[in-house]
């Protein structure tokens, strides 16, 4: 329909059927991530030793968005150095926050297609922070 | 009334919205301007502006007149008299100003009764006052329709501690419009004040303060069709003659040295600074462009509105309304199975319409009636029924789009 263009195939089909929701065994850190703003929340719990994400979980109440940003994400960092998914996460929030005019960088170079998705979301402005919200939460759990 | 020639006083309801025609459906968060307010604002500022109470020449004598006018027409606007007319910047300060001020008065033992369906600026101004001095803050349960648990409040008020019941006159969530008259009288037996947040109210029916026999009442300009940066308090001349000033500074004074200061007649003792001296004339005129319509006119539009909303809307599939209370004025909150308020407010908008989406400042009710968040359409004077047709059509295709 009209103006669903932020909505890929992806993001809709995740938040419907999220695959990373629930929590992991022998969890090593849980974050919450709030938007006070909307009421979304989303809980993450992942396991990671050695300075490796060996897996992500996700609770999430939320927009299709919020929901399928945290599940892509799961799906991205899984099996990732640290280092690595922090980097993920600022490439992330420079991919939407970035007008398309300065976009210097071709996101596909950088970022994984299930990431790419969200890239729509640059002309919504109100919605950036339901895809953030995450990766914040995420970025939270790993340097704490 | 005449929808058309309403609408046609409205410049910016013609604008377009990612190419499509604006369907504006969120009056409750902020109304729209009619050319007259936008005008006479501009007018003032282009030919008598100045400076109020201070100067002696020409143009501040104007600009006070012209702000002492409106000051008139809010007052006969509510049937208090003008002395009792405190202007503020909005709804949230005049309610931050009964709290600090009136809420001084208050000792340890007393309690603020509020309700379960207060807005963030009926509420937080309150427990703030409650950690301040030490009283107690009550809150008035609501049952599953949406309406006040007039019981409930009943028991509430018995122990006759309560010295100040603070109550929206209408949700701006459920649209409740609360029994004003009722929750007065039981007050008042209980022997407690009473403030009624009439932000929403005002935009809806005719307000008589004398008639409702409440204390305080307060409303915001933005919502009436005025500017942003305008609102009013009005309370009973002794309440705010016993009351210490909110904020110090020029205006609000009567002599001042550094030893001490004594204070100026109500109202100015409530209005330090310079004032929000356009907004207040394009208030007056929101006002009086208001009563020339006539609120007959505009709560029979209304009602036609909402009845044809409750018609249409339920009938998309997965719409429910929120909260079934027994007199509503024209406010819908809504959700939709398998798809979230944000989404179909993001989607609404992309096809022009501009709903509310989230806890609208209301989160404990929110929290209430087992929601995170709600979509909200909210209807003003210049709605039509063929807009609320294109909100039920366009609702239709995002659930179709979702599920």
């Amino acid at each position: 329909m009209d103006g669903s263009s932020c909505y890929d195939a992806l993001i809709l089909s995740r938040s419907r059927k999220p695959e990373f929701s629930g929590s992991v065994e022998e969890e090593t850190a849980t974050v919450q991530g709030n938007n006070p703003v909307c009421g979304d929340r989303v809980t993450l719990s992942l396991r990671a030793t050695d300075g490796t994400i060996h897996a992500v979980r996700h609770q999430t109440r939320g927009c299709a968005i919020c929901m399928a940003s945290a599940d892509l994400m799961a799906e991205a960092v899984t099996g990732s150095s640290i280092t690595d998914a922090l980097e993920l996460g600022r490439r992330f929030a420079d991919m939407l926050e970035t007008p398309s005019s300065q976009n210097m960088i071709a996101d596909e170079d950088v970022l994984p297609v299930g990431l790419q998705a969200f890239r729509p979301l640059r002309t919504h402005r109100s919605r950036l922070r339901c895809a953030t919200l995450p990766w914040t939460a995420l970025g939270e759990a790993l340097t704490q | 009334m005449n929808i058309a020639e309403i609408r046609a006083q409205f410049p910016i309801l013609s604008e377009k919205v990612h190419g499509k025609p604006l369907v504006f459906l969120d009056s409750a968060a902020s109304a729209q301007k009619p050319d007259v307010v936008i005008d006479a604002m501009a007018q003032m500022m282009r030919s008598q502006y100045a400076n109020i109470h201070r100067g002696l020449h020409w143009m501040s004598e104007r600009a006070t007149e012209a702000y002492e006018v409106s000051r008139n027409r809010v007052a006969s606007f509510l049937g208090g008299a003008r002395e009792e007319i405190v202007f503020t910047r909005n709804s949230t300060e005049a309610i931050n100003l009964v709290a600090y001020s009136y809420g001084s008065l208050l000792k340890p033992g007393q309690a603020v009764l509020i309700s379960e369906m207060e807005h963030h600026a009926n509420l937080v101004p309150w427990q703030m006052l409650r950690d301040r001095a030490g009283i107690e803050l009550r809150v008035a349960p609501i049952t599953d329709d949406g309406d006040l648990d007039l019981d409930a409040y009943g028991r509430l008020l018995s122990d006759g501690r309560v010295a100040l019941v603070a109550i929206t006159h209408m949700s701006n969530v459920l649209g409740t419009i609360t029994p004003a008259e009722r929750l007065v009288t039981m007050a008042h037996d209980a022997g407690a004040k009473i403030l009624l947040d009439g932000s929403q109210a005002v935009v809806h029916r005719k307000i008589d303060v004398q008639k409702l026999g409440v204390d305080f009442y307060v409303f915001t300009g933005h919502k009436l069709y005025g500017p942003t940066g305008i609102g009013v308090l009005w309370a009973r001349r002794e309440l705010l003659e016993a009351m210490p000033p909110f904020m110090g500074g020029g205006d609000m004074i009567s002599h001042v040295t550094f030893e001490r200061s004594t204070w100026a007649p109500i109202p100015a003792k409530f209005e330090a600074g310079t004032p929000a001296i356009v907004e207040a004339i394009g208030l007056g005129t929101a006002i009086d462009w208001v009563e020339n319509i006539g609120y007959e006119a505009i709560g029979a539009h209304e009602a036609a509105l909402t009845a044809h909303a409750l018609r249409v809307l339920p009938e998309v599939p997965g719409f429910s309304v929120v909260g079934k209370p027994k007199e509503r004025g024209g406010v819908i909150s809504f959700t939709m199975e398998d798809v979230h308020p944000h989404d179909i407010a993001t989607l609404l908008d992309r096809n022009g319409i501009a709903v509310r989406a989230g806890h609208h400042c209301a989160e404990p009710l929110m929290h209430r009636l087992g929601l995170t968040a709600t979509a909200r359409a909210s209807f003003g004077i210049y709605t039509t029924e063929e807009e609320i047709d294109t909100l039920a059509e366009t609702l239709r295709r995002i659930r179709q789009f979702f599920v």
